[in-house]
């Protein structure tokens, strides 16, 4: 037991902060937001440069055969700068056709969505229909659905893979208030879908790379938002002196922090859960993503208001931080539901 | 970054639990389960003398000072069995987890030898003289006084909120050892005897009926030339650095007395039908969560042993498991409802429940206030401005 990161996974974090730090800048980002939402520049440099894509796939497919604590590290160092990339999407459907996909679409997809050629997404509800051949139906709330080239789509025991621009596929981007991340609706009518090789193992590492993802990326946001108001707390002054010093303000400060490092501890759990095939995986990456979530939500608010009026404009980065933080929020299932499934495991079903 | 114990460590809680389960089921089944402070305070004395024939007092600890000198892990899972097996929380924990450790870090050779192998033993209990009534969060400004008089030192004031004095052998008191100085300086950490005509006792009856804490009054009090922990006037710097050791390994076990606490409330909610309620749910997965981000949260401030920097981290555990609890201790009572305000016990002495609601009230203010547990976050985790003092 050390729970501590080592000096590699140090190193890891370092290089990955730096790198999103230089690279995901609000610039780029705000560039992104007007168009397609989707850094494409920094994603190039992501996956090729930094060579970090690949994080948890096996090196025999390009991967760099690392763990979800090295995977939760990236996230997290993303999510502090809101940076407008396909991170989830490429965490989702690498790790599922990883697991459940055939040798072959392993062989053919899993090295070009780690060198960034193509972009994936992963989607899946038990709507669509499936009658051997085709799939109809449709999938909303697909993140980066704009720009994906790969859908991986799934329904309760099979998923499949359909390739943009198959016949029958049809994708609508609706305007998105978290402009980082927009999402789609994927429309499917008679559509050929290339089916996984085995689904259940699929599924699950959906759920740990979504949850997990998703809940690093909150950590990283509401460190971010904390570290922010508190630098700002320290030069604005009011009164004759630095805002930072009013007992409101920085008592406002510690709670963000005290929730925060519980969201540390909530990600780096749910990370060691998973690379350690715990018994408590499950509650770990429920509580992970529930607390996690809320957490970022809390701490973007405070932000805005320790920041006053200035947190209120468009030219502030407050509100990429409020918006992203609200779509985590719902993004794969709501802190209610997360929270429920908790409650299932010690309580039983409600009556 | 590693979760899991080794084989060799799920050996060693194997045999934690083995050994204290037995002792609950036999010699000491009578004080299986007290979630009080006091209740049966002697027998609970003849429980530390059992933990330290079998070693299991301060297993982490030097051996030469009646410890194992046991891994971070092992002090983990020692104090994770000790709670799973119903054991009630140690009667002498401020020696163990406060006196010793202050001894082992600044004590000399001879304080070692005099007082650790004696609390480790149970036969030395300690209580902490800090808070008076005029320095409470604003500790620095006690004005109990000492002075060194016939190769004495001798101190007069008075302390209050002195938990477990009643029933202790010694108190650690800061006092003012300098003549006309104020705050931090001038003030010196003393040991001292409880049993003697200056020190007098009373106790304080608190809102669960109980009387765990006590005004202590000294009148002429003394205690040896060389009861001091480091140099006279140093005393501040020994409180802040005894203080630190309350983030410990103990909070873990600690936690796993919450754990018992969160399931008697599960059983209740089962029991009563409100187990069904969506917002008791939510309630009860947020409680677990809660104890869950704890227990990591602990195992990291443990496992970080960098300690050339304020690990701020570590600051935010304190008020995160009170608030934690006093939360607990309304969802305590939310579950039973009415049921909960009611006893047919005629000693006002209430169960586990309706106890955790009243107790956890202090919980935010004894060890630090919420209010002083956000201060310290945002000025030295933070490095947010100091608020200025009304008096200098
Ligand atoms: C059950 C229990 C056991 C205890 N056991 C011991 C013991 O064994 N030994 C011992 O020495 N002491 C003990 N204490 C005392 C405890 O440490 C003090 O009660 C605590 O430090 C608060 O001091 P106070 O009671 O004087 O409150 P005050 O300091 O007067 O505080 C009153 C209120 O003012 C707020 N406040 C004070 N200063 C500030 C500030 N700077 N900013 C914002 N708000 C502020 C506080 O948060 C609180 O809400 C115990 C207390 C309790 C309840």
């Amino acid at each position: 037991m050390d729970f501590s990161f080592t000096d590699e996974q140090r190193m890891i974090a370092e290089t990955a902060q730096s790198f999103f730090a230089e690279n995901a800048t609000s610039k780029r980002t705000r560039e992104a937001m007007a168009t397609d939402g989707f850094d494409r520049e920094t994603w190039q440099s992501f996956c090729q440069e930094l060579g970090l894509g690949g994080i948890i796939i096996p090196e025999e497919y390009g991967g760099a055969g690392l763990g979800n604590v090295e995977l939760a590290i990236i996230a997290e160092a993303a999510g502090a700068q809101v940076a407008a990339l396909p991170l989830l999407n490429l965490a989702i459907s690498s790790a599922m056709i990883a697991a459940g996909g055939t040798e072959a679409q392993k062989q053919k997809w899993l090295p070009r969505l780690i060198s960034g050629e193509v972009i994936g997404a992963a989607a899946g509800n038990d709507t669509v229909k499936y009658d051997g051949h085709k799939l109809n139906g449709s999938f909303e709330f697909v993140p980066h659905g704009n720009v994906t080239d790969i859908f991986v789509l799934a329904h309760p025991d099979q998923a499949w893979i359909v390739e943009k621009g198959a016949p029958g596929l049809s994708v609508e981007t609706a305007t998105t208030m978290d402009q980082t991340r927009p999402l789609s609706t994927v429309i499917l009518d008679n559509v050929e879908g290339e089916p996984f090789a085995d689904f259940l193992p699929a599924m699950h590492a959906s759920q740990s790379a979504a949850w997990l993802c998703l809940a690093a990326e909150a950590l990283g946001g509401a460190q971010a938002c904390l570290d922010r108001t508190v630098e700002y707390s320290k030069e604005r002054v009011q009164f004759g002196r630095a805002i930072g010093s009013f007992q409101a303000y920085k008592h406002r400060a510690a709670d963000m922090m005290i929730e925060i490092e519980q969201a540390r501890s909530a990600v780096y759990w749910a990370a060691c859960a998973v690379d350690e095939g715990s018994d408590d995986v499950k509650l770990a990456l429920h509580a992970a993503k529930a607390f996690c979530s809320d957490t970022f939500f809390k701490c973007a608010g405070d932000m805005i208001q320790l920041h006053g009026g200035i947190g209120f404009t468009w030219e502030h980065d407050a509100h990429l931080f409020f918006k992203r933080a609200r779509s985590i929020q719902t993004l794969l299932l709501d802190g209610n539901w997360h929270r429920e499934q908790v409650a299932t495991m010690i309580l039983g079903e409600a009556a | 970054m590693k979760l899991g114990f080794s084989k060799a460590e799920e050996d060693f809680r194997a045999e934690c639990a083995d050994w204290l389960t037995g002792q609950m089921a036999g010699e000491f089944s009578d004080i299986k389960g007290i979630a009080t402070l006091t209740a049966k305070a002697e027998r609970r004395k003849e429980w530390e003398q059992q933990l330290a024939a079998h070693k299991w007092s301060c297993i982490g600890w030097p051996t030469e000072w009646g410890g194992r000198g046991a891994s971070l892990a092992e002090q983990v899972i020692f104090a994770e069995e000790y709670a799973r097996a119903g054991v009630p929380g140690r009667v002498n924990h401020i020696g163990i987890e406060l006196a010793g450790p202050t001894i082992l870090t600044f004590g000399t050779d001879e304080q070692k030898k005099r007082f650790l192998p004696d609390i480790a033993a149970g036969k030395t209990i300690f209580c902490q003289g800090f808070s008076e009534p005029n320095a409470g969060s604003d500790l620095a400004s006690v004005r109990t006084k000492a002075r060194l008089e016939g190769g004495k030192w001798v101190v007069n004031g008075q302390k209050i909120w002195t938990s477990l004095a009643h029933i202790s052998d010694w108190i650690f008191v800061i006092a003012r050892s300098e003549e006309g100085t104020k705050g931090p300086k001038g003030l010196t950490f003393l040991m001292m005897p409880i049993d003697q005509p200056g020190i007098e006792i009373r106790g304080i009856k608190q809102i669960n009926g109980d009387a765990e804490f006590n005004e202590t009054f000294f009148t002429d009090a003394t205690c040896a030339e060389d009861s001091l922990i480091g140099a006279p006037g140093e005393g501040w710097r020994i409180a802040m650095g005894l203080l630190a050791f309350e983030r410990g390994v103990s909070t873990l076990g600690q936690q796993m007395g919450f754990r018992n606490e969160l399931d008697e409330i599960i059983a209740a909610a089962k029991a009563n039908g409100s187990a069904n309620d969506p917002l008791i749910r939510q309630r009860i997965a947020k409680a677990e969560i809660g104890l869950h981000l704890m227990r990591y949260g602990a195992l990291r401030m443990l496992s970080n042993t960098d300690h050339s920097k304020v690990d701020g981290a570590a600051l935010t555990y304190k008020i995160q498991w009170a608030s934690w609890r006093r939360s607990l201790g309304e969802l305590g009572m939310d579950v039973l409802g009415q049921a909960g305000e009611v006893t047919d016990n005629p000693d006002y002495d209430w169960g586990t429940l309706p106890n955790l609601f009243l107790y956890s009230r202090s919980d935010t203010i004894y060890g630090g206030t919420n209010q002083i547990q956000r201060n310290l976050i945002a000025e030295r985790a933070l490095g947010m401005p100091r608020e200025p003092r009304g008096d200098t």
